[in-house]
């Protein structure tokens, strides 16, 4: 972003192609727009690159954290977020769910010519309101337009860097049999409104995306519960898929009970006339967490005296065999396998 | 979730797993070999596994899953002529969702779409003509599947067209008819089945009255099922209290939703838009005379077959696939050759691994637990 030497304001109402070719309507829309919204002593300077002085890094624990994340939503705005709270809390909550404390962002946008600028600015003020409420800077990006149709009105990505606790390492390699597993908050509630928000289904209901970071409520769980195995964000493919991945890096089998799994009765209701099953419903402010049988009350308070873990719940175990296999024990008293998703969820005929 | 979880109540579903063994025990016949009872539906199919129905009977009793999932018995060539029409530049072509991934001989639906044809999912054929509407350069094709179930719906939807005056939408009848496809598997020299779980919504449409030949003539006993797991369990427990009592008769266990004559104006839209073909191709099963429907020539401006010369192709099911004998309940799935190696649901060969109600699907994604129920099964 060294481009730029003095302030300029961007008076154009949409973006062209212009936005995105280095000159100055591309400064006018960086200083403007995104610097205007983020601010500070890393990104003011606009260098090619935002440098962190490792001393005070290394006070924090004994490794980076560094990940990354595209995010393409439609629509870009739904109850409970839009597609720049997404992207900062998804590239946070990918830092926190390894242990770290989450720090820095980098924000990388395409642009679609003809976007407006306003709805751009709403997005951008979003990411900013996003980064403060998860305690991190955007310290470096980039913008690029391509030309009408060549992509959907905006995609972002984020980069973050964190840094790791000294000693922590969390891995679903640790599982063992008997411990218990662990979920944030009631399920589905991101796939549930942006499914109605996209209004193709006729559908109406008042959910909200579950779109949190979830640095400090993994705070506090580390906090009361240090032997902690493993934590993931239940994101696309829903808890479904993490329990999946866990159990086949674990080379054990996880049981669980669909009685216990925290659903919102709106979101049964939907998945039911859909023919969709909200385990494989993404969030985007929920964990699935393991940990030793001993620590699990404990850890299971610790999680529910949080915000973010407020509907927290214990929902089944690790087993022995068979091993790489989710095995529920449904409702009804039966127990079926819970395998990763095919493809879509593809709403049935009858 | 209220009239749900009613349906659902793991305490009777106990009481009935509980008196199950009791009625098996009076059934001489069970201690040969298992009962076999057919659930023709697929919606009973995706029940059964999905709340793991199967494992709460004793070994005594095995599910037989019938040819009542409408995307699994559609044959390759059918869904070659979807494509076909799909890929006509004129054409916006709608279907249900499950339809999507159904291989055809060149590809599916999704993979046509995925290389530019304008195939849209839809959630109702009244989603098509809205679509005809808002599109009058364009001509609207929707991809009518499925039984007596969903046939009022694409009838209605005709005659609705007609009324409104819409030229640019038509319809891509594959409709088949239940009645004379549990006939064709009665008739088969493989067959070993006890008794049947008959298709819920189907008899809403239809009623009970035309099942009584399953009764009278070929002496099994049949229940209509509801598609709560309840209802499926307990209709169960239904079909074998009969085998108990030496009975065969047409059961209703679904009465809170199918009456005894059907659904007069559903009766009445069907016959107004359709009349039987000769024969219609199933897929593992081959040709079965007057199992299918098509559009009577009143209604032939809406007849996508008439208005695009649809090539009609015919497609040998692959050779390694034994779809028809899982469909016939003669084998299980996992004793398919490919099951879970060639065909799996990324990668279907035969559209049961496709749809959530085939067998082979719904077996490969809920039922591939080794063990019964483990002893250190969470309680």
């Amino acid at each position: 972003m060294n481009e730029l030497a003095r302030p300029s304001r961007l008076r154009d109402s949409h973006i062209n192609l212009s936005h995105g070719s280095g000159g100055k309507a591309m400064r006018a829309l960086i200083e403007d727009v995104f610097l205007g919204a983020f601010s500070n002593t890393l990104l003011d300077p606009l260098e090619d690159q935002a440098t962190v002085p490792i001393e005070g890094l290394a006070r924090l624990g004994d490794r980076l954290a560094f990940t990354t994340d595209s995010t393409v939503v439609d629509p870009l705005f739904f109850p409970g977020g839009d597609i720049g709270s997404l992207a900062v809390t998804g590239t946070v909550n990918d830092l926190a769910v390894g242990g770290a404390v989450p720090l820095f962002l980098s924000c990388a946008v395409v642009l679609e010519e003809g976007l407006p600028v306003d709805l751009l600015r709403r997005v951008v003020a979003s990411m900013r309101a996003a980064a403060d409420a998860a305690g991190v800077q955007i310290v470096t990006g980039d913008t690029k337009v391509v030309e009408r149709g060549a992509a959907d009105k905006l995609f972002i990505n984020t980069a973050g860097i964190g840094v790791v606790r000294r000693g922590l390492k969390l891995g679903a390699a640790s599982a063992r049999p008997g411990d218990a597993v662990l979920v944030s908050g009631v399920l589905g509630d991101h796939g549930t409104a942006i499914l109605i928000a996209r209004n193709q289904l006729a559908l109406e209901g008042d959910i909200a995306s579950d779109c949190t970071p979830l640095h400090g409520l993994i705070d506090a769980m580390l906090a009361a519960c240090p032997g902690i195995r493993c934590l993931r964000d239940a994101t696309r493919g829903g808890v479904a898929t993490v329990l999946n991945e866990f159990a086949r890096s674990a080379g054990a089998c996880i049981r669980i009970r669909e009685r216990d799994l925290p659903l919102r009765e709106q979101v049964k209701g939907a998945c039911e006339i859909l023919g969709l099953d909200p385990l494989f419903l993404a969030n985007e402010g929920r964990l699935v967490a393991i940990a030793p049988p001993e620590d699990a009350a404990r850890l299971l308070a610790a999680m529910r005296a949080h915000p973010a873990g407020a509907g927290a719940a214990i929902i089944g175990e690790v087993t022995g065999q068979p091993a790489g296999t989710v095995i529920m024990r449904t409702a009804f008293g039966g127990d079926r396998i819970v395998d990763m998703l095919v493809g879509e969820q593809l709403p049935r005929i009858c | 979730m209220k009239y749900v979880d009613e349906f659902r109540d793991p305490a009777k579903a106990e009481a009935l797993a509980r008196d199950i063994p009791r009625l098996v025990a009076r059934i001489p016949r069970a201690r040969h070999r298992p009962l076999q009872i057919m659930e023709v539906c697929g919606g009973h199919t995706h029940t059964i596994f999905r709340y793991g129905i199967q494992q709460m009977l004793p070994d005594a009793v095995e599910y037989v899953h019938g040819p009542g999932c409408p995307v699994c018995v559609l044959p390759m060539g059918r869904v070659d002529d979807c494509v076909t029409l799909a890929e006509r530049p004129e054409v916006i072509f709608t279907t249900f969702g499950d339809a999507m991934r159904v291989p055809g001989s060149r590809k599916s639906l999704l993979k046509a779409k995925a290389d530019g044809a304008d195939v849209r999912m839809v959630y109702s054929p009244l989603d098509a003509l809205a679509l005809a509407r808002r599109h009058p350069d364009r001509e609207v094709i929707f991809f009518g599947l499925g039984f007596e179930t969903t046939m009022p719906s694409t009838a209605m939807t005709l005659i609705q067209a007609r009324r409104q005056g819409i030229r640019n939408f038509s319809l891509f009848c594959n409709h088949i008819t239940i009645i004379p496809t549990i006939k064709a598997m009665l008739d088969s020299p493989e067959l070993t089945l006890d008794g049947f779980l008959g298709p819920g919504h189907v008899s809403m449409v239809i009623g009970t009255r035309p099942y009584a030949f399953i009764a009278g003539h070929y002496g099994k006993p049949i229940t209509i099922a509801g598609f709560e797991p309840l209802d499926v369990l307990q209709s169960t427990w239904m079909v074998l209290r009969q085998l108990a009592e030496g009975r065969r008769e047409v059961e209703n266990q679904y009465g809170r939703i199918v009456p005894e004559a059907g659904n007069s104006k559903a009766l009445a839209a069907i016959r107004e838009v359709y009349e039987l073909r000769e024969f219609f191709e199933w897929r593992g099963l081959g040709s079965i005379d007057h199992s299918g429907v098509r559009i009577r020539a009143d209604y032939a401006e809406y007849d996508a077959e008439r208005k695009f010369a649809v090539p009609n192709i015919k497609i040998a099911d692959p050779k390694s696939c034994q779809c028809g004998e899982v469909l016939k309940g003669v084998i299980k799935p996992r004793e398919c050759k490919v099951f879970g190696t060639a065909c799996t649901p990324e990668t279907p060969l035969g559209s049961l691994m496709v749809s959530t109600e085939g067998a082979c699907a719904a077996y490969y994604n809920y039922g591939r637990i080794d063990t019964r129920v483990p002893a250190d099964a969470p309680a």
